[in-house]
């Protein structure tokens, strides 16, 4: 019923240097009432999509539908009854928390009494700042009150474009049980992140880089779907030990991981202690290698460098 | 309606807390208008005068009565001679030299013509210009009293019969700020309807609050009213700021029915406001808004008929304010406020009008349409 399809859209950008590939032929099917998590780099082509689902822009080719209605010929649907929360804070600054919400409920004609009941859980930490200025909030305060504006007509649908981009992991981890708690109330969410370990939270996800789709699949499969073996290394000099594990032979693939730098090995049946060797022999010292289970980044840079 | 309504209540809102527009609307007409008018001033007094008399004769010297008696002119110095008097216009303290030649009054006695040199410092035009042919008139005059003087018969000698008075109708004292504040009033309201929607949809842009507006159930045109509406209304406003201004500080009062001005300006605001919304699909921050918008409003200025009269304008000048709308604001205001022309006087400016209102705003639906 809440569902949304996506088919072969495709859209490009014409700059003075060439031509940019935004979306390379999406096609995409996201059930309704489901968590669907976007997960790409900057630049992948996640906003063009969400631009073109919320009617704002029209694709050069391909169709979707959200809820059924087509997005070109019934855009007028579509507005009323998704909401688009756009990664960067675009509400009145200069209107108060309470202005700005009664504001985007009467557009929609509707009250704030009418479905205060959906916003309660997140406005009740807004309601202490009632009368303050929307500018004047904090980061994750001001992120909490665009998503009431975009939740106070009862959408069927909610596009959330990077919400949690450059807010405190305190107010990322509330904001994300309140998406679950919404999913949960029967609305069909499709969220944007470049943060890998959101991922984790969505019922299924995307990968998308360079305006293509790599892998749908939920979360906790992706990572199975990694089929190798995964080692995590560490030494003294993390610097030079990235330079001498690139070098080696029998590396397939390595790459900076946090603290540690994460490889794969072309046949799987090396012993990773002959590479400790080959490490030792180039002075490293404090070194330490062990098998990990990979995770849906590695996943990712994987599927990257293909 | 109800969205509407609810659209202009947020702009309002936003007008009211912005710090920076209610002073403009009503600090700065007071502040131009009651400054501008005196300073932009092109009476002509007390323009200082060197003047050099090589003859000192009784003749030299009633000119020279004569030009001083006036209100036009000062007495800067009695030079000895033209090099003294260039360097008091070298420093800037004499603005035109008369040079009275040795002989003056024997030459004029004896051959009934004499020569006399004039020269202003035309570093200002204007006062160069002006200086030059006050002092012309009054030479004139000088020369003409002369030969009523000594004609033993008039009939053998006949006096130039053409006399050349002038009056000046709907402003008989030729009091210059009479014509500026009408100018001034029609800058004003051009400034707050033009620039302020401008910079209002461009705001709208920059802070992102137009892509949340673009996904909700808002039409274009309740969009657009919402936009065209709260500065309309203040446009209105500060063109009765400016006619309670103009009555107390200048003791203007329309010739005119003031409710044509209003008419008028009801149609011009819906013109300007249609360009504001054209320049603003242009630009894409406040910054390039403003740099638009004040070339703009400097050309429509300069080119509007305010400081420099339209029909002295090269004749390409006077082609670009055809399509200037201020000039033709400032037109009305004049006739109506002066000259008390009445709707059939000034039908075919309100026609142009019309025409600017509803293509300007065509245009700006247009272009915004060609760009999102």
């Amino acid at each position: 019923m809440n569902n949304i399809e996506i088919s072969n859209i495709r859209k490009t950008y014409q700059g003075k240097t060439g031509v940019t590939i935004a979306l390379d032929d999406v096609s995409l099917s996201i059930n309704g009432n489901e968590l669907f998590g976007l997960i790409g780099p900057d630049g992948a082509g996640k906003t063009s999509l969400f631009r073109i689902l919320t009617t704002v822009l029209l694709p050069d080719s391909g169709s979707a539908s959200v809820c059924g209605a087509d997005i070109v010929k019934d855009f007028q649907y579509i507005r009323n009854i998704s909401g688009y929360m756009p990664g960067r804070f675009s509400l009145y600054p200069d209107l108060s928390v309470e202005e700005n919400l009664n504001f985007f409920a009467t557009i929609f004609n509707t009250t704030i009494e009418e479905n205060y009941d959906l916003i309660r859980d997140i406005y009740v930490q807004l309601e202490p700042f009632k009368t303050r200025r929307a500018g004047k909030l904090s980061g994750g305060m001001k992120q909490k009150l665009a998503l009431c504006c975009a939740l106070i007509h009862k959408p069927n649908v909610l596009f959330l474009d990077e919400p949690t981009t450059g807010v405190d992991p305190v107010s990322r981890k509330e904001f994300w049980e309140m998406l679950k708690r919404l999913k949960n109330s029967g609305i069909t969410i499709l969220v944007s992140t470049p943060y890998m370990d959101e991922a984790m939270m969505c019922d299924r996800i995307a990968l998308i880089q360079e305006g293509k789709i790599l892998l749908i699949e939920q979360p906790a499969d992706v990572a199975k779907g990694f089929g190798r073996k995964l080692y995590s290394a560490r030494a003294d000099n993390m610097y030079q030990l990235l330079i001498d594990l690139r070098a080696y032979d029998a590396i397939a693939d390595c790459f900076a991981f946090g603290h540690t730098h994460h490889f794969t090995v072309k046949n799987e049946l090396t012993n990773p202690d002959v590479i400790a060797d080959y490490l030792r022999e180039k002075m490293h010292t404090n070194l330490d290698i062990i098998e990990i289970a990979p995770g849906i980044e590695d996943c990712f840079m994987q599927l990257m460098r293909r | 309606m109800r969205i509407l309504r609810f659209l202009l209540r947020k702009e309002f809102l936003q007008i009211i807390r912005n710090k920076s527009i209610l002073p403009i609307i009503i600090v700065s007409p007071i502040m131009q208008l009651i400054l501008l008018p005196f300073a932009a001033n092109y009476e002509m007094k007390n323009i200082s005068i060197s003047i050099v008399d090589h003859d000192k004769s009784q003749d030299s010297r009633r000119l020279i009565e004569k030009i001083l008696s006036g209100k036009y002119f000062l007495l800067q110095s009695n030079a000895e001679s033209y090099t003294v008097a260039l360097e008091d216009v070298e420093q800037d303290k004499a603005d035109v030299i008369l040079e009275i030649p040795a002989g003056f009054g024997r030459d004029l006695v004896r051959d009934n013509k004499v020569k006399t040199m004039i020269a202003a410092n035309a570093i200002n035009g204007q006062t160069a210009g002006l200086a030059v042919s006050y002092l012309n008139s009054i030479i004139m005059d000088f020369n003409s009293e002369i030969r009523m003087q000594w004609a033993v018969n008039p009939a053998v000698q006949p006096i130039p019969v053409i006399e050349i008075s002038s009056l000046s109708w709907f402003n008989p004292l030729m009091n210059y700020k009479f014509f500026m504040v009408p100018g001034v009033m029609a800058i004003l309201v051009t400034l707050v309807g033009f620039m302020l929607s401008t910079m209002n949809v461009v705001r709208e842009k920059e802070i992102g609050t137009i892509e949340q507006l673009n996904v909700t159930p808002i039409t274009k045109t309740q969009l657009i009213l919402s936009k065209l509406v709260p500065f309309w209304i203040l446009g209105q406003i500060v063109l009765t700021v400016g006619f309670i201004i103009s009555f107390i500080v200048y003791h203007i009062i329309p010739a005119g029915n003031i409710l044509l001005v209003y008419a008028f300006s009801s149609v011009y605001l819906v013109a300007i406001l249609g360009l504001g919304l054209f320049v603003s699909t242009f630009a894409e921050t406040q910054q390039q808004a403003m740099f638009i918008a004040y070339f703009c409003m400097t050309t429509f200025i300069l080119l509007g008929g305010i400081f420099a009269s339209i029909d002295n304008m090269p004749r390409w000048a006077q082609m670009i304010t055809y399509i200037n709308p201020i000039s033709y604001f400032i037109d009305v205001l004049r006739m109506i406020i002066l000259k008390g022309s009445g709707f059939a006087d000034l039908s075919r400016h309100f026609l142009i009008m019309f025409i600017f209102a509803i293509s300007l705003n065509m245009l700006a639906v247009w272009h915004y349409k060609k760009t999102s």
